[in-house]
């Protein structure tokens, strides 16, 4: 019986041992960072093709050509409410003492800097895509941003989804993954690819999710319903008859085929879009018109 | 006895159904502000339709089509937006609550579609660069009031 029990002890030991392993934060290699000089004029496409500003500006706030990334607002979802965080570059409310190091385990790893997960609420999974040269210039130009004393709202979400270390739990069935689309003809549908499952992270609301909140993949971009948003449309060729110059009309000008005009969470990322060269848009439109 | 049982369940239905359907005066005010959205969807397209090159650029059908859409954003919304007639309240609307809780950045939104109308009818005529570019500030105006007050 003490045998037994001295068993079970040692098992439960060695499960937590592996469940704290796999479950660890995972943290990026900085070398990547070296010998690159970051370039702040890029990194406001960059920032907008990301639509930072959408989720992070206070709530009701106006982006303009500098905006105040105070956070606040509030995200609903199936496990609870988020609120998006400071991350203006003042140095105790926001994000202005973290090193690239710090910055690139947040965006690409939904890695806090004292090591906790962040939920996925923030698209780290489609962030992860980003190029490190990107990252330094998108963090370059976010230090440029006027700082916010603004202090942090605790997110409102409940047991079990409470326990961050189970996230890496999530990250491991759902993080990580290769591009949706593996073949791309062209450089144009290269770039579109790069803009509509990384930077521009379309996947996340126009993509619907699984029982755990991971992104069903094989029903990449077929719309998808959200808490507080509404029906998302699909944006697939199958989904919506629009052609591809339909796409990076609206994307530039908000207004669709029958010239109504986007409304919601699409008005922000129009409002994002269309300040992107010409060329970014017409890539994105050429990569949804590929999709099945 | 069954008379009060009456008069309580008709005075019950009465109420179930004024949640969820407008009168005849909010419904008739909605009806006619997307008809407003309508019109505006119209002269858009035939403005829309040359600066995307899907036809040809015509001065005097862009004049005219412009001179319309200033109209149209002229008209007064006094009376097509009566409380009550957002989407919580009464079916077959996506006007938001917040319009009626922000009236005065509604009327902020709705006075630079108006500016951007009038500089549409501006430039709708001169050249297709000019139309081209009063149609960036259309876009913008009307996605400001959009992205705020309109639900799904």
């Amino acid at each position: 019986m003490k045998r037994l029990l001295r068993l079970l002890c040692v098992l439960a030991l060695v499960g937590l041992a592996i469940f704290f392993f796999v479950t660890r934060p995972a943290q990026v290699d900085v070398a990547q960072f070296d010998r690159l000089t970051p370039d702040a004029v890029h990194g406001k496409d960059v920032f907008h093709a990301a639509g930072c500003a959408s989720c992070h500006i206070a709530p009701g706030g106006e982006i303009g050509d500098a905006p105040v990334l105070a956070g606040g607002q509030a995200f609903a979802s199936d496990f609870g409410t988020f609120y998006a965080p400071n991350i203006s570059p003042d140095t105790v409310a926001g994000i202005g003492g973290w090193s690239i190091e710090d910055f690139a385990n947040a965006v690409q790893n939904g890695v806090s800097p004292n090591g906790k997960h962040y939920y996925p609420a923030f698209p780290y999974v489609s962030y992860a895509k980003i190029t490190p040269q990107d990252l330094v210039d998108l963090k370059a130009f976010m230090d440029t941003l006027p700082p916010s004393g603004e202090a942090n709202l605790p997110h409102d979400v409940g047991f079990p989804f409470s326990y961050r270390r189970a996230l890496g739990g999530w990250k491991l069935l759902f993080a990580g993954k290769d591009w949706v689309v593996t073949d791309v003809a062209t450089p144009e549908l290269e770039r579109g690819r790069y803009l509509v499952e990384g930077l521009g992270h379309c996947g996340e609301c126009h993509t619907p999710r699984n029982a755990l909140g991971g992104l069903n993949r094989s029903a990449w971009l077929t719309g998808s319903v959200l808490p507080g948003e509404g029906k998302v449309p699909g944006i697939t060729p199958s989904a919506l008859d629009w052609s591809a110059e339909d796409v990076a009309y609206y994307l530039e000008s908000g207004f669709t085929p029958s010239f109504d005009s986007a409304g919601g969470a699409m008005a922000h990322v129009v409002e994002n879009m269309s300040k992107l060269p010409t060329s970014d848009r017409d890539a994105i439109a050429a990569y949804v018109a590929s999709l099945p | 006895m069954a008379k009060r049982l009456l008069t309580s369940l008709t005075l019950m239905a009465t109420m179930a159904a004024g949640a969820s359907f407008a009168d005849g005066h909010i419904a008739g005010a909605i009806k006619a502000r997307q008809g407003q959205m309508q019109l505006y969807a119209h002269y858009l397209g035939v403005l829309g339709g040359m600066a995307r090159g899907n036809t040809e650029y015509n001065a005097e059908a862009a004049q005219a089509a412009a001179d319309s859409l200033l109209a149209v954003a002229s008209i007064s919304g006094a009376t097509l937006w009566p409380q009550g007639s957002d989407m919580d309240s009464v079916e077959g609307t996506r006007a938001k609550a917040a319009i009626w809780e922000n009236f005065a950045d509604v009327g902020a939104k709705s006075m630079a579609v108006t500016t951007a109308a009038a500089n549409m009818a501006t430039a709708a005529g001169t050249d297709l660069e000019s139309l081209r570019a009063a149609m960036g500030d259309l876009g913008g105006t009307c996605g400001a009031c959009h992205k705020a007050y309109r639900g799904r």
